[in-house]
């Protein structure tokens, strides 16, 4: 049942170094600003900070008072301020503001803006034009990754989902290449490098002139092979119902940074509390990746075990009962602790997907996939639009139909965005231009084709009416051929086939063995065959943009006995989700090797949809 | 729009810290050294970049190999490099593949034009620059003022696209933006896809709705214009100059569609603030009764509906208010007014409205029930608003599909249903199972212990 361990598993590198070179860099930047001084901290810069500092070591550099950045006026008697923050136009502004308001009543203060994971240029000319430059000092902090667990390794940046997909505002391509750079340096080399999308090839070649610009390693490769992935080569996926453990836990409690607050409802007690979700935990790492239906049955086993290891204190003498309190006592009690706790989530998520009707939604979501029904399929989503249950998932669904069906007839996109408007607010029009300019939900144009397409641009071409001529590529790269890929690589299992969930053939199994997620069937074929060769339809279908590269040929026999070789890292751009890890998993211990998960942040359908809406100030 | 969202965390409420949740995990103090200096070989360049400032180039300009390596590039090994053993291989581009990478993208389609051979010219140059603009950030004395023909401005703008460096492209436009003309700009930026939706971007971060108006009109993209406009109503509180602004908006250039939303948004305004002005000192029944816990105002339509439904009931469709005027007004489907009808007359467990709401008289004057909705949806609705079982019953008994029906039955246990339901089919097994489940000596119990009685009935078990 578990995943964590198997015979024969490459070990994973150590990632807390990388914590520790963060923390220790912002030490260094911190003892650049002597003294003490008060300290602001952007708002979501916070949960990973935790995780890599405490406030002793804060304190310990003459930090003063901690305070979150909230872009209103402050109260703070310190002479000097620090600000932590992402480079935000908003948040430069905002400081600006302050240094000019301490100008006006004549207070003299040292101000330092601490920008991470690096600072922008037009944050700088914020300072420049509000007359504050020199005034503020500057400093880049270069926190690029923050290891969320044994395998997974987080930008924390869920604005670049946004930024690079919908605005096509390529801010963070270098970000993502000097993460890979900052890998590269510490952990070694690698033998191949495969990737699909636009963003993807962009962060690869960013990554090749860091490494030619700066000094060359030569050092044993701790992974082999690294493929690169941008978002929108699969939607399909994070639109879907999250049904493994940890995806589940994500979709109804948002776990933040690698925790999750449980409310009263599962600690049943009156209070709150929040838990670190990762492979320490040791009955959440045997479920986190099982089917929800599985979890009950084996939560329930592991109490009726702990229940037996308890019994044991029966009939025991003084001597047994002294070792058997030093010895297992704690380890039972911890071990209680976190059960009752997985037990009490479990509970609180069926009440919580019972109320919804969870199952009719599910049904929906496998008709999609699947192209059957889609009639029905249509007066769900209108009447789940019609009752104004979530607007989220009404938005979820209707992009899944979007995507699935290459787009909505006319005549029911019509309808179904009007009603959406009525139930959920006019203003989600703006929701609906992000979504279509992003090929999330569309209206099919009558009798369009691929070549119908091309001929177009062609024309276009020639005439040089190069606004037309974007808006031609745009919509020609958003063609999802959803169902023809779904074919071509047998994603969506033939319906009425026995799937047992409790022993998953395929990484279908993330979804009730509905679907393979798409990114990782990717990921599969192209580890499997060494390259995207004999997958020429399948990467015209997703707009090309696919490469691969060999590392030096020389040693990469010599390596390919090593543990490393069996390593591969997968880098998410523009986010991923517990369901895709949790499939990768699966798939590495069904190939025996091992993978490795970075991503500019974790997503699922609502962080994914919450990032486009537009429907307020 | 900010997207430091706020946080949830309780412990962020206030500005000033209360407490603070950092794990106390042992302090590495005493490594602090090794690691510094590990930082500072791998992570900060900047320190080191003095010495390079003077001539080294290091980074080529068009990304066409400048030394070499002895990674082979697949087979073609079109840009193969020799000595250093640890260069990075680059992406094999085949000729169909531009830099951009895509067999569409726009500068392969510009192939040969002026820039190409200009850009030659100037390689060398911009390079140099580029590598002096990289390593000065820092010490802010880098200088974009040298290029001052349009022809060098444009090539840096095309030589930062060319990078896909996203600060640099926005830095290069922010130099463009002080010395070029809007017009210039604006035209030259037509042909540069990239460096124009950055610009888009950056425009949009800074606020500048007005010089972002003037460009989408200048490209000719009025739709996006026009929903740009649209947008600035977010930003406006007070209702009334909210209802006018969206008034200004409705000659904009949107798409026929979209004209039709933003009519009925002004009309829904226009609407919620009349009957906001009048409920807010209504002191009929229903308002002592069932005090309004929010304004209405920018509710969305349904909300408005349900809202009318609630309060309105039964108004003359003269007024504003009532549910029949909103319908008409912003043409409702029959189904969404009866969902939302039914929600909110339930919520009252004003049983005769919602009895009335489904009664058709056919043209004989029969009165007979008929539902836009299934009756499984309806029966839902009722029982999340709690209607006793007989209310229940009736609409049970009107689901079309004898499964469903008696699945509903079973769920919300409508015994008579059930106990009907399996008498029907001659189910005996079953009714003995469901006997089990009832409390003894209940009506129901009752029932199902005549009908066992009952010599005359022909169980098919």
């Amino acid at each position: 049942m578990a995943h964590t361990e198997w015979k024969d598993a490459p070990g994973l590198p150590d990632f807390s170094l990388l914590k520790r070179l963060a923390r220790d860099q912002l030490i260094f930047l911190l003892e650049q600003l002597p003294g003490k001084k008060d300290l602001f901290i952007d708002a979501d810069l916070m949960s990973p900070l935790d995780r890599i500092a405490n406030v002793t070591i804060l304190k310990q550099h003459e930090v003063d008072k901690l305070y979150k950045v909230e872009l209103k006026p402050i109260v703070s008697s310190s002479d000097q301020l620090c600000f932590l923050i992402r480079p935000r136009i908003q948040t430069v502004k905002w400081i600006s503001d302050l240094v000019n308001a301490d100008k006006v009543a004549g207070r003299f203060r040292r101000y330092k803006i601490i920008f991470t994971p690096q600072k922008f240029y037009a944050c700088e000319t914020v300072l420049e034009e509000q007359g504050v430059y020199g005034d503020v000092t500057t400093d880049e902090w270069n926190f690029y990754i923050l290891p969320l667990d044994d395998d997974i390794l987080s930008l924390e940046l869920p604005e670049f989902f946004r930024d690079n997909f919908l605005e096509g505002d390529q801010r963070w391509v270098t970000t993502a290449g000097s993460a890979l750079r900052l890998l590269q340096s510490v952990y070694g080399s690698f033998s191949k490098v495969y990737g699909i999308g636009r963003c993807a090839k962009m962060v690869y070649e960013s990554w090749r002139e860091l490494m030619e610009d700066g000094e060359q390693r030569t050092r044993q490769p701790e992974f082999a092979k690294v493929f690169l992935v941008d978002r929108d080569v699969d939607f399909v996926t994070p639109l879907c119902s999250q049904v493994v453990y940890e995806g589940l836990v994500d979709d109804l409690f948002r776990i933040k940074c690698g925790s999750v607050e449980f409310g009263p409802d599962v600690t049943s007690s009156d209070k709150s509390i929040k838990v670190m979700l990762n492979s320490q935990d040791k009955v959440f790492s045997e479920i986190r990746n099982e089917h929800f239906s599985n979890v009950f049955g084996f939560l329930s086993q592991k109490a009726k075990n702990l229940q037996t290891a308890y019994d044991k204190r029966r009939g025991m003498d003084i001597q047994q009962m002294k070792a058997f309190v030093a010895d297992e006592l704690k380890g039972l009690k911890q071990e209680h602790r976190l059960l009752s706790l997985h037990i009490g989530a479990s509970e609180s998520m069926m009440k919580k997907k019972t109320k919804q009707d969870f199952q009719e939604l599910l049904k929906t979501e496998h008709s999609l996939l699947e192209g059957f029904e889609i009639r029905e399929c249509i007066t769900y989503i209108e009447e789940h639009i019609n009752r104004q249950v979530s607007m989220i998932d009404s938005l979820r669904l209707l992009c899944l139909l979007s995507i699935t069906e290459n787009g909505l007839l006319s005549k029911d996109y019509r309808s179904l965005k009007a009603q959406y408007l009525q139930s959920y607010g006019i203003e989600h029009l703006l929701t609906f231009a992000n979504l279509r300019q992003l090929g999330l939900l569309e209206e099919q144009q009558a009798g369009e084709t691929l070549t119908v397409m091309e001929s177009k641009v062609g024309k276009l071409v020639n005439d040089k009416t190069v606004g037309k001529l974007t808006d031609a590529f745009s919509s020609l790269a958003k063609k999802s051929n959803f169902r023809a890929l779904s074919k071509r690589l047998a994603l969506v299992p033939k319906s009425g086939e026995e799937y047992d969930l409790r022993v998953p053939r395929d990484m279908a199994y993330v979804f009730s063995g509905a679907y393979i997620p798409l990114s990782c069937k990717l990921i599969e074929q192209v580890l499997e065959r060494d390259g995207w060769t004999g997958m020429e339809e399948v990467t015209r279908m997703l707009n090309g943009q696919e490469f691969a590269v060999t590392g030096g040929s020389s040693s990469s026999e010599a390596r390919s006995k090593t543990d490393a070789q069996r390593i591969v890292l997968v880098m998410f751009l523009g986010g991923c989700t517990f369901s895709e890890i949790s499939a990768l998993r699966f798939l590495g211990k069904e190939r025996g090797c091992r993978f490795i998960v970075v991503t500019t942040a974790i997503t699922n359908s609502s962080r994914l949809l919450e990032a486009l809406l537009d429907n307020s100030a | 729009v900010s997207r430091a969202k706020p946080e949830d965390d309780e412990y962020w409420n206030s500005s000033k810290f209360k407490a603070f949740t950092f794990d106390d995990d042992d302090d590495e103090f005493s490594r602090l050294k090794e690691s510094k200096r590990a930082v500072n070989s791998i992570l900060v360049d900047d320190d080191d970049d003095e010495e390079e400032e003077d001539g080294v180039e290091r980074v080529s300009w068009s990304g066409e190999p400048v030394g070499s390596i002895s990674w082979s590039v697949k087979e073609t090994a079109s840009s193969i490099r020799s000595g250093s053993e640890q260069s990075f291989p680059k992406i094999d581009t085949t000729p169909s593949l531009s830099k951009q990478g895509s067999g569409y993208s726009l500068s392969s389609l510009f192939k040969g034009d002026l820039y190409d051979t200009a850009v030659r010219t100037y390689a060398p140059e911009l390079s140099h620059r580029k590598v002096r603009w990289k390593g000065n950030t820092r010490a802010g004395a880098f200088s974009l003022e040298k290029f001052r023909s349009l022809q060098d401005k444009l090539l840096l703008l095309d030589e930062a696209v060319a990078v896909y460096d996203g600060n640099l492209i926005t830095a290069v436009l922010i130099y463009l933006k002080k010395s070029l003309s809007k017009e210039i700009l604006f035209r030259e930026l037509m042909a540069r896809d990239v460096a124009l939706r950055h610009y888009v971007h950056y425009l949009k971060e800074m606020g500048e709705q007005k010089l972002l108006v003037e460009l989408m009109k200048a490209l000719g993209r009025t739709e996006d214009m026009a929903l740009m406009q649209y947008k600035e109503h977010l930003n406006i509180k007070d209702e009334g100059q909210r209802r006018d602004f969206l008034k200004s908006c409705l000659g904009l250039p949107f798409s026929q569609d979209d004209a039709t939303h933003v009519q009925d948004h002004y009309t829904l305004l226009e609407r919620q603030i009349i009957i906001e002005a009048s409920d807010k000192k209504a002191d009929a029944e229903i308002f002592k009764k069932f005090p309004r816990k929010a304004s209405i105002l920018n509710m969305p339509i349904i909300t408005t509906l349900y809202y009318s439904c609630f309060y309105h009931y039964g108004e003359s469709e003269g007024t504003y208010s009532s549910p029949e005027n909103i319908r008409k007004t912003f043409r409702i489907s029959e189904k969404q007014y009866i969902l939302t009808a039914l929600g909110a007359r339930a919520k009252l467990k004003s049983w005769f409205d919602v009895d009335s709401l489904f009664n058709t008289k056919n043209w004989l004057g029969y009165t007979k029930k008929r539902s836009p909705i299934g009756f499984h949806r309806v029966v839902d609705i009722l029982q999340k608003n709690s209607a006793p079982v007989n209310v229940l019953q009736e609409y049970v008994n009107l689901i079309d599909s004898p499964e469903l029906k008696l699945s509903v039955a079973l769920k919300y246990k409508c015994h008579d249903i059930v106990i009907n339901t399996y008498r029907d089919l001659k189910d005996r097994q079953e009714l003995v199972v469901y006997r089990e489940k009832l409390e003894r000596d209940s009506p129901e119990y009752r029932k199902i212990q005549e009908l066992l009685n009952n010599v005359q009935i022909r169980w098919k078990n």
